[in-house]
């Protein structure tokens, strides 16, 4: 197949292109990955290092972002908790989509009663508030970032299967599956070599979506103790002492807020150019 | 109609049903025993009283033993003793704090409404100005605001910096003493705050979804029509398409609940307010088992209600379900 040709290239490309914001979320999103990846070669001092003589000193020209309790750079925690954000971000929503991929799919082209039940359970869970969810897992767990990242994930899958779900329910009535089923292709490969591949256009923006609420959720929970434990840096626990020294230290509070505004941000509009570079009836 | 409200109702027995099953396999597959989370707290406890207390909580039981005593006791209303050294029952403890959030949320649902709805209409209608510009900026600000950051921010700047909002609880220490107008003034100075907090976290998303509802309204044929006929703009906005477009608002109310409750615990825990979601987070960091099921049930049942509340109100507001037409 010629690239210059494709749907992306001819079609997708351009029309993405054209979105300021979206184009200014992709790139703050590129950057957030090569401050993670470098992380320990662009960041000015080591995360953890200690520095008596230096306790919480305003931002200054040796500490762009101040210093810390402990006379540790805020500027390197925060590059080093991108790291965690950006981790955090990506497999708890793999996580989320693969199980909301699946269950949509199942669900959407079995109809009957595997659709009823798995639609049920999807309101069930539905019902849970998902922070307190989230927080009643991880107490009888051990607190570890791989636990984190899978209970965001098992909380969090039930709007992309009512997508997949929608999807699928509309395109297994289409003529090129019924020929798919005429030449004998078995379910599995409808499911997946046919009616997948169609219905994962509107995963790719809930995908997007996600990661900025997982983020979200990740330093919320850091920010109460329950996350990422220190010293390992994330953005969610530096504003956990940001709140301790808050009457004498702005700084601590200010910049791992912003970072955080700035990441889920650049997500948001990412994911909603994406969303309309995909919708057809968007014209513009 | 009746109809429609009977099928409405028996379906809250599954869901009600299925609720009391999660919440009870994810205690209990998780790792680690209860009981054990109780010693960890106090080492001084020999096996024998081990032993008792396993007993005494049922855990030596088969788990679709204990699941179904568990039941029982729920449909009951007895969710258990507390683990805490006070031992009170859940019941009771969660009986004292779910006004403290309900009303919160409350106030923070008319607050986010009662903005929402013109921020909304006023982007619509004003559609690709300056204004409806703005507006899409502040609602994707709005989005990625983490609302313990901006607990924090205003805890600094109008608890700290200026000093004029108390930063934490629901009232002066001694204010018990005062008149009634003084003792509610200080109430509600304790209550801008979280209130802010509560209501700015679904406000974006809110005025978003007014102003697309507003826009798929303003484009049906029968607006054309109302304007055709020459009636002025405002009868046609207010009149003709905000009622259509309110509509989708009532099922939103619903949805917004669970995110609400959830929301409580950080703003709960950050201004101290003695709440539903300070009690779970308390809860969670003692590993007090009884109260985190408690909690995470009662929550459920709760957004499960509010949802069959919406849904109610929904067929009410709407004439084609209303006359039975869907």
């Amino acid at each position: 197949m010629n690239f210059k040709h494709s749907y992306f290239y001819s079609i997708f490309w351009p029309r993405l292109k054209r979105n300021n914001l979206a184009l200014a979320g992709g790139a703050v999103v590129l950057a957030l990955f090569a401050v993670s990846l470098f992380a320990p070669l662009i960041s000015p001092y080591d995360p953890n290092g200690i520095n008596a003589w230096k306790v919480l000193s305003p931002p200054s020209w040796q500490h762009w972002f101040g210093t810390d309790e402990l006379g540790r750079d805020v500027l390197s925690r925060i590059m080093f908790g991108a790291r965690i954000s950006l981790k955090v971000g990506f497999v708890a929503v793999g996580i989320a989509v693969s199980i909301g991929t699946v269950v949509g799919l199942l669900s959407g082209y079995y109809r009957g009663l595997v659709d009823a039940t798995l639609m049920r359970f999807v309101d069930i869970m539905l019902c849970f508030p998902a922070f307190f969810l989230i927080l009643a897992v991880i107490t009888f767990l051990e607190p570890s970032i791989w636990y984190i990242m899978m209970v965001i994930g098992l909380t969090g899958w039930m709007g992309v299967a009512r997508l997949v779900r929608a999807e699928t329910l509309s395109i297994r009535g289409m003529d090129y599956i019924l020929a798919a089923r005429c030449i004998g292709c078995s379910n599995t490969r409808i499911i997946f070599r046919h009616i997948l591949p169609n219905a994962i256009s509107p995963v790719l923006v809930a995908a997007t979506l996600g990661v900025a609420g997982a983020i979200l959720t990740e330093s919320a929970l850091s920010f109460l103790g329950i996350g990422v434990q220190p010293p390992t840096p994330s953005w969610g626990n530096i504003l956990t002492s940001g709140k301790d020294y808050i009457e004498f230290a702005w700084w601590l509070s200010l910049f791992p807020g912003l970072s955080i505004l700035v990441t889920v941000l650049a997500y948001n509009l990412l994911g909603e150019g994406i969303r309309d570079a995909l919708d057809p009836r968007v014209k513009r | 109609m009746t109809r429609y409200l009977l099928k409405r109702i028996l379906m809250l027995i599954p869901l009600m049903f299925g609720i009391t099953l999660i919440t009870f396999s994810v205690i209990h597959l998780a790792p680690g025993e209860p009981v054990e989370m109780q010693m960890a707290m106090n080492p001084k406890v020999g096996k024998e009283a081990r032993e008792r207390l396993t007993k005494f909580y049922g855990l030596d039981k088969p788990l679709h033993e204990q699941y179904f005593s568990w039941v029982g006791k729920l449909a009951r209303l007895d969710l258990g003793r507390s683990f805490s050294s006070d031992g009170r029952p859940v019941a009771d403890k969660i009986k004292e704090r779910l006004p403290v959030t309900i009303s919160l949320n409350v106030i923070a649902l008319i607050l986010e409404f009662g903005l929402a709805i013109p921020i909304g209409i006023l982007a619509a209608t004003r559609r690709d100005t300056w204004l409806d510009k703005g507006i899409t900026v502040f609602v994707f600000v709005g989005f990625a605001v983490p609302t313990f950051w901006l607990a924090l921010l205003l805890m600094y700047f109008f608890g700290v910096k200026l000093g004029w909002l108390p930063i934490s609880g629901l009232h002066t220490l001694g204010s018990d003493s005062w008149g009634t107008l003084h003792y509610l003034w200080d109430m509600a100075k304790h209550l801008i705050m979280p209130v802010m907090v509560a209501s700015f976290g679904s406000l974006a998303g809110l005025s978003r979804y007014m102003r697309s509802a507003m826009l798929n309204v303003i484009s049906q044929d029968y607006i054309t029509t109302a304007r055709a006929k020459g009636l002025p703009e405002r009868v046609v906005i207010y009149k003709h398409a905000l009622r259509n477009a309110l509509l989708p608002l009532i099922t939103l109310l619903g949805f917004s609940i669970p995110g609400l409750i959830g929301g409580s615990v950080i703003f709960e825990t950050i201004y101290a307010i003695p709440g539903m979601g300070q009690l779970f987070y308390q809860g969670v960091m003692s590993r007090d088992y009884p109260v985190v099921m408690g909690i995470l049930v009662i929550g459920a049942f709760l957004t499960l209600l509010g949802n069959m509340i919406a849904d109610i109100c929904y067929a009410f507001a709407d004439p084609r379900i209303r006359h039975g037409e869907v």
